[in-house]
């Protein structure tokens, strides 16, 4: 580890968490209905945009209605993106003459990118033409990450209201958070990225003749804008398949920067959006510090481990960090950095390839997906699992100041303990159901390039990162069968809406209660003591149930590669 | 009921338990607590596996049979634990029951008081019985004719008599008690099998025990993390699969047990009865656990100020002589005129006059005195000697008589007590001293003797000893504390201040209780108060944690959700104590339960794990013996720890009112991270012994 390595480090915690007020401050405001400074030219677009599809602006939903209009919403999603990857080959923009998708792989992509996956089975330039990647990934980038927020905010909402039987129109909640938020941002960013070096062109690919004369084609597209809000949007699905490690997606190591601050920026000043909404920052605060905790302890080990290196190698005289896999312009810092947050949010965009991380740098990003993606997370739906655990960790703790457990003058009561723990339990049971599957069946065995516990970590990343809709591949396993395709896909949605329908539930459940007002008895929830409290019990209950599974993978990897033992490559 | 002071373990009850612990077993009753009954479920099975491989000849059958044998034992400590409560509780309903031998009852059948004999259970509601000295009272019932004293040892344990009387606020009597002198006639409120002794008999055996609000969530979280820890478990084998080894069936679920909260799913329903039982201990009776919960989660008290917060009379406090009086002339007459006077007021003057100024009691036959007693009209006392004569009373009556207006009552006597009439400075000289009294709160009685103003006695609400730190408590607590008062506001104001609560509502009638519980709760709050009369009743109703005073009518009794069996207001303070310890001690044992797991998964994990990657000796941070050794040690500490909680289960953590801050700070430390290192040390005291005894 290195000085100047610390220094990126805290110079990109510094610029997040800078960001985190205003930011919040101007979403609250979006999410209130209140005027911001772009209403006057976003106000009419807004308004136009319900008039032609006919929905009136004030009239709240209730916790159900709610819910449809979601699940409507990605059911339409999943068949626009559906028929535009099964027609690719007879639609305009094809420059590349690229052929119609395969079913199970138009499937599992159009799956990934309507839960904000964004997993890679295909190979961006190799399958997709450029009217799949704009108009359907592009398109799903916004609207998936969109959706995420309008969830997110229906909860805050659900903790802000007493006595209510509404939590707010989705149908508002996306368009808001698309015009407001996200498209603001994006159009700058896309032309900063612009500046830094990435295409922004609907040319066909350039061939060139290379200095030993071989003729080598090059891939380009509309990348910038797609890049932008593949990050910011936490998606994290590349134009090309080697995400942002390709120069071309993520040329320098300003855009790397700035695209691991788009990364976390939205999902770190929601915290602050639900602090303002209901009625003490402070509350916001302690969620993010809890995660911040987390999110500094797991790149303090990836580092540490990354800039150790491999026993293996150091037992061969190669001392030195472990440079395997990552790019030169970002260097160990910056790949472990970028790791650890593309994990801890659900982005999934990569800039060095986490299969040739050490093992205990691996099992950082590994674990962070199993937790649920709550550090920072998705853009939404990273506040959202938060909030699940904090459920969770009041009506363990809470009673022990003598009173039933209440978070915000709410009182937690049975439905709420039903529906977190759902939103719990479907996360593991893809994560290790599907694994288990996988490392005993043949088409699942088929899949991994290594053997010995790296394959087995090669599997569980896998579906723990489609469950998890982080998107990010461990690399090495060939997903692009059947069988992972479907079960990669059943392991999204199940991952994404068996967690957004219970919180909704959550939502309609606490905004209809009565607020308890906060006396000297009351669970402090907007300090230290609780901050603590709710890392312990993530870790117990999101990070133990994957312990055994964890130490049949890399941390059997790391002691067995420590004493020397390494397995063949094979499987 | 006795009062016996029981330890927790004593023999008498301890057989019992044991027995009710295998009873329990039965796969019917464990299926109320989801956590056990999965244990259960795996013991069968797995016992079951055992014997075929005891019948086929398998390996490491001596290992296998010590797991089966602790799964057994987790079951029946836990079983344990809720029948040791439960016997607690049915020591007390046996006393009880005693009280329900065969009854006869006098049943009134026409006019007069003729009556015919008929069983005691025969009688319907609404019969009218006639209850004699010496009879048991046969049912629940309101005396509506007649007043006796009744002994209700049986149900207060309080040996000393009451009096029962038709009308008013003392006319509810219980099923059980024996009249000890008069005759009443009763009302039958209750029928056989409903009575408040069947009511109670229920609640303390736990029979009537539905699981409160709190619990079943909490089930629901026990019941879901029990699922999380089924996946866990069950992708196992496949992953061994995959490290080309296998795991034995009894590891998984030796793995398995230990990480499912069976701790706190083991004393969830012994810390529910005992929370009920501490409170019968305490002569309150909860009617539903529901209520004790709420209890716990009380911000507002509404409390009577009469024997709550003050006692119940007022006391002379001081002598406030005009000038020109000294206060020795003043507290002299005073007492001489009190001497005879039998009331509080009157008797705390001659102890204030004797304990300030040493003036002792005189005899009223020797100084040949007659007491003038105290008349609504006349609102004066006094006493008449030889030749003089003393009052005192109301400030504006004494006043009256001594500027000469006529009083019919008068007496020749009286006549020179208010002879020189026209004392017209004195008397502005009283009225400043009495303002100033009742501004403080008290109640000024002027003193006249031979028609002079001496003085004013200042009488005084006494606010009850310690009170003041209590409310001081409760508001650390978060608890607000309004005193509810049928005096006017300066005079409430002023006791208010001096007792220390945060609000009061002077001149308040049933109607403005009421309200204020409604508007109260509209804020979300909720709201625990005590009454006795039948006008109480719709607030003892409306309030979240109502309690009746036993010496209260039958509707205020119906309306509340606690009973007090000592009537005593003050109790509500230690009722809501009980309330939060019950829910601490839920809480904290949740939590060390759940923090147990990471100890346990280091101890299992790596004894697991072994054959198929050896490195992972190094996640040994225990360094137990064995593989073997690790798994047993963990399951036996899992069993163990059950058994060794069980008296902080039915004892209650220890509660100390304060601010949720400290409570958290301390609980967190004691019992979160008290709960990830006392298995630790547990489960490597216990391999040390295991690898002693050669168990494995």
């Amino acid at each position: 580890m290195t000085f100047d390595g610390w220094i990126q480090i805290a110079l990109y915690c510094a610029v997040v968490l800078a960001l985190v007020k205003p930011l919040g401050s101007y979403m609250t405001r979006v999410f209130t209905g209140e005027r911001t400074f772009l209403s006057p030219v976003l106000g009419p677009i807004e308004r136009g945009l319900y008039r032609v599809s006919g929905i009136d602006a004030r009239q709240e939903q209730h916790w159900l209605a709610y819910t449809g209009a979601v699940i409507l919403f990605h059911v339409l999603g999943f068949a626009v993106l559906y028929a535009i990857l099964r027609l690719q080959a007879v639609l305009p923009l094809n420059p590349a003459d690229q052929a119609a998708v395969a079913p199970d792989l138009a499937f599992n992509t159009s799956t990934s990118f309507i839960t904000n996956t964004n997993w890679q089975s295909y190979g961006g330039e190799t399958t997709l033409s450029y009217l799949s990647q704009m108009l359907g990934l592009t398109h799903q980038n916004f609207l998936s990450a969109a959706t995420g927020i309008a969830v997110a905010v229906a909860l805050i909402r659900g903790f802000a209201r007493a006595s209510t039987g509404t939590i707010g129109s989705f149908w508002v909640d996306v368009t808001r958070a698309t015009l407001y938020v996200l498209l603001p941002i994006c159009i700058p960013y896309t032309l900063f990225l612009v500046w830094q070096g990435i295409p922004q062109t609907l040319a066909p690919y350039a061939d060139a003749t290379t200095l030993e004369g071989a003729k080598q084609t090059i891939a380009l597209g509309p990348v910038a804008s797609q890049v932008a809000i593949k990050m910011l949007g936490t998606n994290g699905g590349g134009f090309f398949n080697a995400n942002a490690a390709h120069p071309f997606e993520n040329p320098t190591a300003l855009s790397n920067f700035v695209q691991m601050v788009s990364i976390f920026v939205i999902g770190a000043a929601l915290t602050n959006v639900f602090g303002r909404m209901v009625g003490d920052e402070r509350q916001g605060w302690a969620i993010l510090g809890a995660m911040g905790i987390l999110f500094l302890a797991g790149v303090a080990v990836t580092y540490w481990a990354e800039a150790n290196g491999s026993s293996v190698l150091n037992s061969f005289g190669l001392t030195g960090g472990n440079m395997e896999g990552k790019e030169t312009r970002f260097g160990i810092a910056a790949s472990a950095l970028f790791a650890v947050i593309t994990t801890a949010a659900s982005c999934g965009a990569v800039n060095a390839m986490h299969d040739s991380f050490t093992a205990l740098g691996g099992l950082i990003p590994l674990l962070n997906m199993q937790l649920g993606e709550i550090i920072i997370g998705g853009v939404g739906a990273g506040l959202y699992g938060m909030l699940i655990f904090v459920i969770v960790a009041i009506f363990v703790a809470g009673l022990m100041v003598g009173r039933t457990p209440e978070y915000l003058g709410k009182k937690i009561e049975a439905k709420e303990v039903k529906m977190a723990m759902l939103g719990i339990l479907c996360l593991p049971l893809m994560m290790l159901g599907f694994t288990a599957l996988a490392t005993v069946l043949p088409a699942g065995l088929a899949g991994p390039a290594n053997a010995g516990p790296h394959g087995f970590t090669e599997i569980l990343y896998a579906y723990t990162s489609a469950a998890a809709n982080n998107g990010s591949a461990f690399g090495g396993l060939t997903a692009n069968t059947l069988f992972y395709n479907s079960t990669l896909a059943i392991g999204m949605l199940v991952g994404r809406f068996l967690v957004k329908i219970p919180v909704l539930a959550i939502a309609g459940s606490l905004a209809a209660k009565k607020r308890v007002p906060a006396s000297a008895g009351t669970f402090p929830t907007h300090g230290g003591l609780f901050v603590g409290l709710l890392v312990g019990v993530i870790l117990i209950i999101g990070g133990l149930t994957f312990f055994p599974s964890l130490a049949l993978g890399p941390v059997a990897e790391h002691l067995e590669g420590a004493a020397g033992q390494t397995f063949a490559a094979g499987g | 009921m006795s009062r016996q002071t029981s330890s927790l373990f004593s023999a008498a009850l301890i057989a019992p338990a044991l027995l009710g612990s295998v009873r329990k077993l039965d796969p019917r009753s464990m299926i109320r607590n989801p956590v056990m009954f999965v244990v259960e479920v795996v013991a069968i099975l797995t016992t079951i596996l055992f014997a075929r491989d005891l019948a086929t000849g398998g390996t490491n059958l001596a290992f296998s049979g010590q797991i089966i044998l602790w799964l057994w034992f987790t079951l029946i400590f836990a079983n344990f634990a809720e029948a040791l409560a439960e016997g607690r509780g049915k020591a007390q309903a046996d006393s009880l029951r005693r009280t329900r031998t065969e009854m006869t009852a006098k049943r009134l059948t026409g006019p007069g008081r003729a009556y015919e004999m008929v069983p005691g259970p025969s009688l319907k509601v609404g019969d009218v019985v006639l209850v004699e000295a010496g009879d048991l009272i046969p049912s629940d019932g309101e005396v509506i004719q007649g007043v006796a004293s009744v002994n209700e040892a049986a149900i207060t344990g309080e040996s000393a008599p009451v009096i029962r009387e038709s009308g008013g606020d003392r006319s509810a009597v219980t099923g059980g008690t024996q009249v000890l002198s008069d005759a009443i006639e009763v009302r039958i409120t209750a029928a056989a099998g409903s009575t408040f002794v069947d009511r109670m008999i229920a609640l303390v055996e736990g029979a009537s025990r539905q699981k409160t609000p709190n619990e079943i969530a909490l089930n629901i979280l026990l019941a879901g993390l029990t699922l999380v820890f089924v996946f866990a478990v069950a992708s196992i084998p496949s992953f061994a699969r995959y490290a080309g080894g296998s795991i034995p069936v009894i590891v998984l679920v030796a793995l398995f047990v230990t990480l499912i909260p069976t701790t706190i799913g083991a004393l969830l329903s012994a810390i529910g009865i005992a929370g009920m039982d501490r409170l019968v201990r305490f002569n309150v009776l909860a009617m539903s656990g529901r209520a004790v919960e709420a209890a716990g989660d009380v911000d507002t008290l509404l409390l009577d100020k009469t024997g709550t917060i003050t006692l119940g009379n007022r006391q002379a406090t001081e002598f406030r002589p005009v000038p020109g009086v000294s206060e020795q002339e003043l507290a002299d007459a005073a007492q001489l005129a009190s001497l005879a006077d039998e009331t509080p007021e009157g008797r705390s003057i001659v102890v204030l006059a004797k304990e300030t100024y040493g003036i002792r009691a005189r005899d009223m036959a020797g100084l040949n005195a007659t007491f003038v007693p105290f008349t609504a009209q006349s609102r004066m006392s006094g006493v008449d000697l030889e030749g003089s004569s003393i009052r005192k009373g109301a400030v504006d009556a004494v006043i009256a008589a001594l500027s000469g207006q006529p009083m019919a009552s008068r007496g020749s006597n009286a006549a020179l007590a208010f002879r020189t009439a026209a004392d017209s400075q004195a008397a502005i000289e009283i009225r400043t001293i009495a303002e100033t009294i009742a501004k403080a709160g008290g109640t000024p009685l002027a003193v006249a003797r031979d028609g002079r103003l001496l003085g004013v006695v200042y009488l005084k609400d006494i606010v009850k000893g310690g009170i003041r730190e209590r409310f001081a408590e409760l508001r650390r607590m978060g608890i607000r504390t309004v005193m509810i008062t049928g005096d006017n506001s300066m005079t409430a104001a002023a006791i208010a201040a001096e007792a220390g609560v945060d609000d009061f509502l002077a001149q308040a009638t049933p109607e403005d209780k009421l309200a204020l519980i409604r508007k109260e709760q509209a804020d979300g709050k909720l709201v625990a108060m005590c009454g006795d009369g039948t006008n109480d009743a719709p607030a003892l109703a409306q309030a979240d944690v109502g309690v009746a005073m036993n010496t209260g009518t039958v509707a205020a009794r119906e309306a509340g959700n606690m009973v007090d069996l000592d009537s005593d207001p003050t109790k509500l303070i230690e009722i809501v104590g009980i309330g939060k310890q019950l829910l601490m001690t839920r809480g904290a044992l949740t939590t060390f339960s759940i923090a147990n797991d990471i100890a346990k998964y280091f101890a299992i994990i790596p004894a697991m794990f072994l054959g198929l990657y050896p490195q992972l000796q190094t996640l040994n941070v225990m360094h137990l013996a064995s593989p073997q050794s690790a798994i047993l040690s963990a399951i036996v500490f899992n069993a163990l720890i059950i058994v060794a909680l069980i008296p902080l289960a039915l004892k209650g953590v220890t509660y100390r009112a304060g601010g949720a801050t400290a409570l958290l700070r301390r609980n967190l430390l004691i019992y979160g991270l008290g709960g990830v290192l006392v298995p630790f040390v547990g489960i490597k005291a216990i391999d040390l012994a295991v690898s002693a005894l050669h168990l494995a």
